[in-house]
């Protein structure tokens, strides 16, 4: 059924839609919509057979996560940001013992200084941990990734991570074709867990585990998700067959064909860089996009070919090693390896700034002429940051950098001392 | 069975083997698997271990008193590593470790697991008891715990109190008695050991949550610890067991002393033996024959450095008035008691 709905409350939709049975939630933005979304269907009794636990803190809610998985019940929960750090031990423990969970990530950046906005930061400082990341580029792909999530994580016994950008996916009012619940159970059978706590036959799950088998136990988490390399195609093959539509997938390419130049992305850009592209392939550049929808595994192979006719690969990533550079692009730089391929790594859009189809139109015009940096930082107020190191340089006790450079920019409430 | 059997020991390099990886006719009668045990033999805690009793009584007991319908979540810790090292383990119910400090949560998400099956007619009536040791309960794990209380959720928590993170080689923690030897609290300076003024008493504090039942008890007293956890899963909602186990190397005391440092804590007052229902005391363990704090302190190489040559009176009184205050605030002498 067609509707016109925040991208939250088609998330919330979606996840009642898929029988889930104890649902934690704990508050941070801009992941509150949703959870407030499924705790009201319950409340109402609109979804039934399902615990809504309002939790103390993001690491209950994935140790809640953890026990109710373990006794063999669909779990889901919600988080961003600060709040998904705050669970990284239960994070790294829900893979490790193989559970099939499903978590939102509304992406959001990681302070200090604390913002609030979008970026990757908070999803891509996990990507070690074990889980599958899917990244949605619209409202309808993060609703329906949550479906498949479901069914990729039950048949792997390995959670998942479904990431769309805080605010701009999360908040955004955009048009949605919300499956039936008849279309969702032909889809997703009921979970069947590979262990569970079962008082008819009494397991141990959690044991210590030494060097004598602690890197076999690692090694099959790296298979499992090598498997999931064939998994999510198939899934999305499936999907196609019963909702009608293509969502997910591992990759996916645009007007890439006879692209000289191809912008890599995740998530929500996508789609200002494809009109971007749009406008440039008018003016007669050969210009193509690749989305990447499944960055945990990586799709090496698949990234290697989608590139293997270009000429150089710009990675635009919301995201930053500090230190190195780019996150997405050293992915990618893998995939690439031995192909002769010119790569630029461009830093854009941290903290929720605006990436803009004029900043975009003139980055790719320069990297066509290969004159972009390695790493380039898109709209860097050079005049700032210069400024800031300055004064570092002159005076040992300069301050706390975030709030003089908001001075230097002449932000709302910054005070002149 | 009941017929005594020679205590056997079996060691294979550095491996301790447990006894269920033998012949059956090798086994000694704790590994037998018809036995109720909840924590079979073979595991490798120390001798005279406060915790492994406590835990073997406790669990037994929620076992009969759920007829065997029972899953538990354990905090990392000395429970964990010596009972579950892989590839085996000596419980005989469901058991889940995840981390050190979410075991309340992870027992949350069981009993939610459970009630949702049941609703739907796919499950039996299963119920959850958490463990952990003081580290696991007062320190990294009291943020789900209060949460776990707070919530009402049905879940038993048992925290084994030997005051320390004896796991990782005695180091303090909110539970270490005042004045105490830990590798962290070592009896230097001008205040040696744990200072005063330090700690918490979780038990107290899980009343002031006001939930339906919270207890302490101690290995000395098997049947009133027995009859605790009973009581407890005869019960739904939250609820609390803080069961005092005396740890032989942390403590300095020697393996055969356990339980009879377990009954002098609990007959000097250092340790009140209570029950309290919606945030009311309702009953307390007498003290039978007051004893002053030094016959429990003096066993113990913790407290060395308060006796020798110069004896700190001083702080042996601090520890005795604490004493007094719990025999006051707990109604500890038998006429006085609740």
């Amino acid at each position: 059924m067609l509707k016109q709905c925040e991208g939250s409350h088609a998330v919330a939709e979606a996840v009642a839609l898929c029988r889930p049975e104890v649902i934690c939630a704990y508050p941070i933005s801009p992941q509150t919509h949703i959870v407030e979304g499924i705790g009201e269907m319950v409340k109402s009794g609109e979804l039934k057979d399902c615990e809504f636990i309002n939790v103390e803190s993001e690491f209950a809610a994935m140790s809640v996560a953890i026990g109710s998985s373990a006794t063999g019940a669909r779990t889901y929960t919600a988080t961003a940001s600060q709040g998904l750090l705050y669970m990284v031990e239960a994070v790294y423990n829900a893979s490790g013992l193989g559970l099939p969970i499903v978590m939102t990530v509304a992406n959001r950046a990681i302070g200090a200084p604390i913002n609030i906005w979008n970026d990757h930061s908070d999803s891509l400082s996990q990507r070690d941990c074990g889980w599958i990341q899917l990244f949605a580029e619209t409202n309808q792909e993060a609703l329906d990734l949550h479906i498949q999530a479901f069914k990729l994580a039950e048949e792997l016994s390995l959670p998942v991570m479904v990431c769309m950008d805080g605010f701009i996916l999360t908040h955004a009012y955009e048009r949605v074709d919300m499956p039936t619940q008849e279309q969702v159970d032909a889809f997703l059978p009921p979970y069947e867990p590979r262990q569970v706590l079962d008082v008819n036959d009494p397991v141990s799950i959690g044991a210590m585990v030494g060097p004598e088998a602690f890197m076999e136990v690692r090694y099959l988490a790296h298979a499992k998700q090598m498997q999931a390399l064939d998994l999510i195609p198939q899934l999305a093959q499936e999907f196609k067959a019963v909702f009608g539509r293509d969502s997910g997938g591992l990759i996916r390419s645009y007007r890439a064909e006879d692209a000289e130049t191809i912008v890599i992305a995740m998530g929500s850009v996508l789609g200002t860089i494809k009109d971007t592209v749009d406008e440039m392939r008018e003016a007669g550049h050969k210009i193509g996009v690749l989305g990447i929808t499944s960055f945990r595994p990586f799709p090496l192979v698949e990234v290697a070919a989608a590139l293997k006719n270009c000429k150089r690969f710009v990675v635009l990533e919301k995201s930053l090693a500090v230190g190195i550079g780019g996150i997405v692009a050293t992915n990618v730089r893998m995939a690439v390896t031995g192909m002769g391929l010119k790569g630029f790594t461009v830093v854009a859009g941290l903290g929720g700034r605006a990436i803009t189809m004029k900043s975009l139109t003139g980055l790719f015009e320069k990297a066509g002429r290969d004159e972009l940096e390695p790493v380039t930082f898109l709209d860097l107020d050079w005049n700032v940051v210069n400024k800031q190191l300055e004064r570092e340089k002159q005076v040992r006790r300069s301050g706390p950098a975030a709030e003089a450079m908001l001075r230097d920019v002449g932000a709302v409430a910054a005070r002149n001392y | 069975m009941s017929a005594l059997q020679t205590v056997k020991f079996y060691q294979t390099g550095t491996f301790t083997v447990g006894n269920r990886l033998l012949a059956p006719e090798d086994r000694s009668v704790q590994a037998n698997m018809q036995r109720t045990n909840s924590l079979n033999s073979g595991h490798r805690a120390c001798q005279g271990c406060g915790e492994a009793l406590g835990a073997r009584y406790a669990i037994d007991a929620a076992m009969n008193a759920t007829n065997r319908q029972l899953i538990a979540a354990n905090a990392t810790g000395c429970l964990e590593v010596f009972s579950t090292p892989y590839p085996e383990t000596s419980w005989q119910i469901p058991w889940i470790h995840s981390l050190f400090g979410n075991t309340a949560a992870v027992a949350t998400g069981i009993a939610a697991a459970i009630k949702v099956k049941k609703q739907k007619g796919q499950g039996q009536d299963v119920r959850v008891v958490a463990q952990g040791g003081d580290g696991g309960t007062t320190d990294i794990g009291f943020g789900c715990l209060s949460g776990m209380f707070e919530r009402n959720d049905d879940v038993l928590y048992i925290c084994y109190d030997n005051g320390g993170y004896m796991n990782t080689g005695v180091q303090r923690s909110s539970a270490t008695p005042s004045a105490a030897r830990t590798a962290t609290t070592m009896p230097l300076g001008p205040e040696p050991g744990n200072p005063f003024g330090q700690g918490k008493f979780v038990p107290a504090i899980a009343m002031a949550h006001e939930i339906p039942y919270v207890a302490t008890a101690t290995v000395a007293d098997l049947r009133d610890l027995e009859n605790k956890v009973t009581k407890a899963m005869g019960m739904r909602g939250a609820r609390y067991i803080h069961i005092l186990v005396p740890c032989p190397l942390g403590w300095g005391t020697a393996s055969q002393d356990t339980i009879r440092m377990a009954r002098l804590a609990k007959e000097t007052g250092v340790f009140p033996v209570f029950e309290a229902e919606y945030g009311e005391l309702t009953s307390a363990l007498a003290i039978r024959r007051p004893l002053p704090v030094e016959d429990y302190l003096k066993p113990q190489k913790r407290f060395a450095h308060l006796f020798g040559k110069n004896p700190a009176v001083e702080t042996i009184a601090r520890i005795q008035a604490q004493a007094d205050k719990n025999i006051r605030r707990y109604g500890l002498l038998a006429k006085e008691t609740v």
